[in-house]
């Protein structure tokens, strides 16, 4: 259906029926032109026929005619014409009409009525049990020199100059041969229409087809664009529309080209600048995180001022901050520039959780219901990572609220729940705590992301979640946040069991 | 005290590291190329060497191969590059262990404690000397010879061997010996054991692209023989 209002399928349509009309019209104006030929023929061949035998019989009629003398004369015309078939009748002074036979030949009343008054010959066509008939109405007048009036000029002609015509010899046939002759005529037409018709189809889709072709290729061509092939070009031949139109493509797809690449390139330009940037500052803490362990020991000696051991305990805890955030600065930008490999290793799930939790001091704090036995291959550092900022998340966000005195905070209780099936294992890390900010909820795993705008800046860097995020997703796996229906962040971590290497 | 070669460019990085150390009882010598680093080697003959992998002049990674051609003291890369390639070609070149820069004085002292006492120690149990094929393990002397010639092993590569020999046909999960022989608590590297492993056949095996004593067993890791 949506083909049908296609350009193709219009343009044909547009033509057959521009091709159908004009063959149409010509073949009406000719068929017209014929039949008008023919009947006009018929009908003054019929006249001259009707005037040369009463030229030569009208003599014969007496000056003024007994109704036996127009019956003669109506016989011998029907005899007369018995090669076109007429019949004839014959009124004399607006009489009744005479005819040969008992029956009247058909005629139209209308004729009758003009040819009581006519002077000159008259013929009407008209229709009679679904043949066309045509009938003629000659009156015959004194003053004619062949007229049956003119040999006895001095008495009635003369007497009523310019009167109604004396006689009026009337005759009608059938047409219904010419009727055929011009029918023959129709058909005829009607056959040369059917083949310019086809000719005109034919004719119309290669037309088509020619115009269509640059349409075509611009079409194929802003799929291609649309696609992501931006540098696609279409081939520009002629000067009509449509290779203006295929100009114009060509220049917007070379500056959508232009503007992706300007982009892609000022956004590389600024991954890699943030990566440069944390791998100068790597060199500088460096030397400071060498010595952080130096400036605690002073400060905690009790030998310093109160306020310089107060200055040396700021310095080296923001010291150790800052380095965690570069190494997360640096880990982000490494996913950014796709340098992150997975090591993947078959592993046992419960020793994997135990011993994250253990290595940070955390297995008094945090419950894991993890099935024994439970392996799967997955890059055990990495899943590390993750297994930690969720649950250090928890850890900070479980129990009752931060604002709390911390005498008063209870210990968060935070749950890693470990379940599998086929082919996929998924880690849920569950608390009581507050739950998410439902505003917060979509932005979790966006960098430098915090819970709370008013908590404290040392917890994390901002990022850990954004890491462990990156690093589902490296693993083929997912990470998504939650609220539990009884409060408490509910966060789940979806692995494949076999991620392909 | 342990007296330390730290092999780093950066001034600051190796005040910083120096100030550490000392502060933790160490003795350090500082040199700021690969080229002094193996004069003072010969000079000043460190129990283990600090070494940087991103130098001007001879890399840090040919630095490593330097020593390794004539010493099997122990080596730690300091690497501020986290580019894992440097790092893996580091351990292949005879690196025994890695800290990635910023590093506490702490890690690093952890770090060079655990590189150090696997020259001092044998393995879990086992007899004192035993004769595997061609191998003879000399668990007091700390030696290893093969058709009777002693192989020149760096301090991992020797406790690798002794750890797995005591226990022969016994297979360790690559986790399991990161915490035995290298003493990392945590989810370490698994590369620094596969990275080990390779060294070690380049050694002792006849064919070690088809080893007899330190076979793969795969899925799970490690164990020695059966021969």
């Amino acid at each position: 259906m949506k083909r049908l209002r296609g350009l193709r399928a219009q343009l044909v349509l547009v033509f057959l029926l521009v091709s159908v009309l004009s063959a149409l019209t010509g073949a009406m104006f000719t068929f017209r032109q014929g039949r008008d030929a023919i009947v006009d023929g018929v009908q003054a061949d019929a006249l001259r026929e009707l005037r040369g035998h009463l030229a030569f019989r009208a003599p014969d009629l007496p000056a003024d005619p007994a109704r036996a003398d127009l019956r003669t004369l109506a016989v011998q015309l029907d005899l007369a014409g018995s090669g076109r078939g007429w019949r004839t009748a014959l009124s004399y002074r607006g009489g009744s009409l005479v005819t040969a036979g008992p029956q009247a030949p058909p005629l139209p009343a209308s004729l009758r009525a003009r040819a009581a008054t006519a002077t000159t010959a008259l013929a009407q066509r008209f229709h009679r049990d679904g043949t066309p008939w045509l009938a003629v109405a000659l009156p015959v007048t004194a003053t004619n020199a062949d007229s049956p009036a003119a040999t006895d000029a001095d008495d009635g002609g003369t007497a009523r100059p310019n009167d109604l015509p004396p006689l009026v010899v009337y005759a009608s046939f059938s047409l219904a041969s010419q009727q055929r002759d011009v029918e023959a005529l129709a058909t005829a037409v009607r056959a040369g229409a059917l083949p310019v018709a086809l000719v005109s189809v034919v004719a119309a889709l290669l037309a088509a087809g020619r115009l269509l072709r640059p349409v075509r290729r611009l079409r194929t061509a802003a799929e291609q664009v649309a696609g992501g092939a931006l540098d696609t070009r279409v081939t520009v031949s002629g000067d009509d529309e449509l290779a203006d139109l295929g100009r114009t493509f060509n220049v917007m797809s070379a500056t959508l080209q232009a503007d992706a690449a300007a982009l892609r390139d000022m956004e590389a330009r600024a991954r890699r600048f943030a990566a440069d940037v944390s791998h100068e500052l790597r060199t500088p803490l460096a030397a400071m995180a060498a010595v952080t362990g130096v400036l605690d020991a002073d400060a905690g000696s009790g030998r310093l001022d109160p306020l310089t051991a107060e200055a040396l305990r700021l310095v080296a805890d923001e010291t150790r901050s800052l380095t965690r955030l570069v190494e997360d600065l640096i880990e982000v930008s490494r996913f950014d520039a796709g340098a992150a490999v997975l090591n993947l290793d078959e592993v046992d799930l419960r020793e994997l959780v135990v011993k994250t939790l253990a290595v940070r001091h955390w297995q008094d704090r945090v419950r894991a219901e993890v099935p024994a036995g439970l392996r799967a291959r997955l890059d055990p550092r990495r899943v590390d990572v993750i297994l930690a900022n969720l649950v250090g998340n928890a850890l900070r966000h479980g129990g009752t609220q931060a604002n709390a005195p911390r005498h008063e905070a209870t210990q968060a209780s935070v749950l890693v729940r470990v379940t599998a099936d086929a082919d996929r294992v998924a880690v849920i890390v569950s608390d009581d705590g507050p739950g998410i900010p439902a505003a917060l909820l979509p932005h979790v795993f966006d960098r430098f992301t915090k819970g709370d705008a008013a908590r404290t800046r040392s917890e994390g860097s901002g990022l850990g979640l954004a890491i462990a995020a990156e690093n589902a997703r490296l693993h083929g796996g997912t990470l998504t946040a939650a609220n539990a229906p009884g409060g408490g962040a509910v966060l789940t971590l979806v692995l494949p069991r076999n991620p392909p290497s | 005290m342990t007296r330390v070669l730290v092999i780093e460019d950066d001034p600051a990085v190796r005040r910083g590291v120096s100030v550490g150390l000392r502060h933790r009882g160490h003795e350090t010598v500082l040199v700021a190329t690969g080229e002094e680093g193996l004069a003072e080697l010969v000079a000043s003959a460190p129990e283990v060497v600090l070494l940087d992998l991103m130098l001007p002049g001879m890399s840090g990674l040919e630095t490593c191969r330097r020593i390794r051609a004539f010493s099997q003291v122990p080596i730690v890369i300091l690497s501020a590059r986290d580019d894992d390639v440097d790092v893996v070609v580091g351990l292949e070149a005879g690196a025994d262990d890695y800290v990635v820069k910023p590093a506490s004085a702490e890690v690093i002292e952890a770090r060079m404690r655990a590189v150090l006492r696997r020259t001092g120690h044998a393995g879990p149990t086992g007899q004192p000397r035993g004769q595997y094929g061609d191998l003879l393990v000399d668990r007091i002397a700390l030696r290893v010879l093969k058709h009777g010639e002693q192989v020149a092993m760096a301090p991992t590569e020797l406790k690798l061997l002794l750890f797995l020999s005591a226990a022969p046909e016994q297979t360790f999960s690559r986790q399991q010996l990161l915490e035995q022989v290298w003493e990392h608590s945590f989810h370490g590297d698994y590369r620094l054991v596969d990275a080990c492993v390779m060294r070690l056949r380049a050694k002792i095996e006849d064919d070690p692209r088809n080893p007899r004593y330190v076979q793969t067993v795969r899925g799970f890791g490690y164990r020695f023989g059966p021969l």
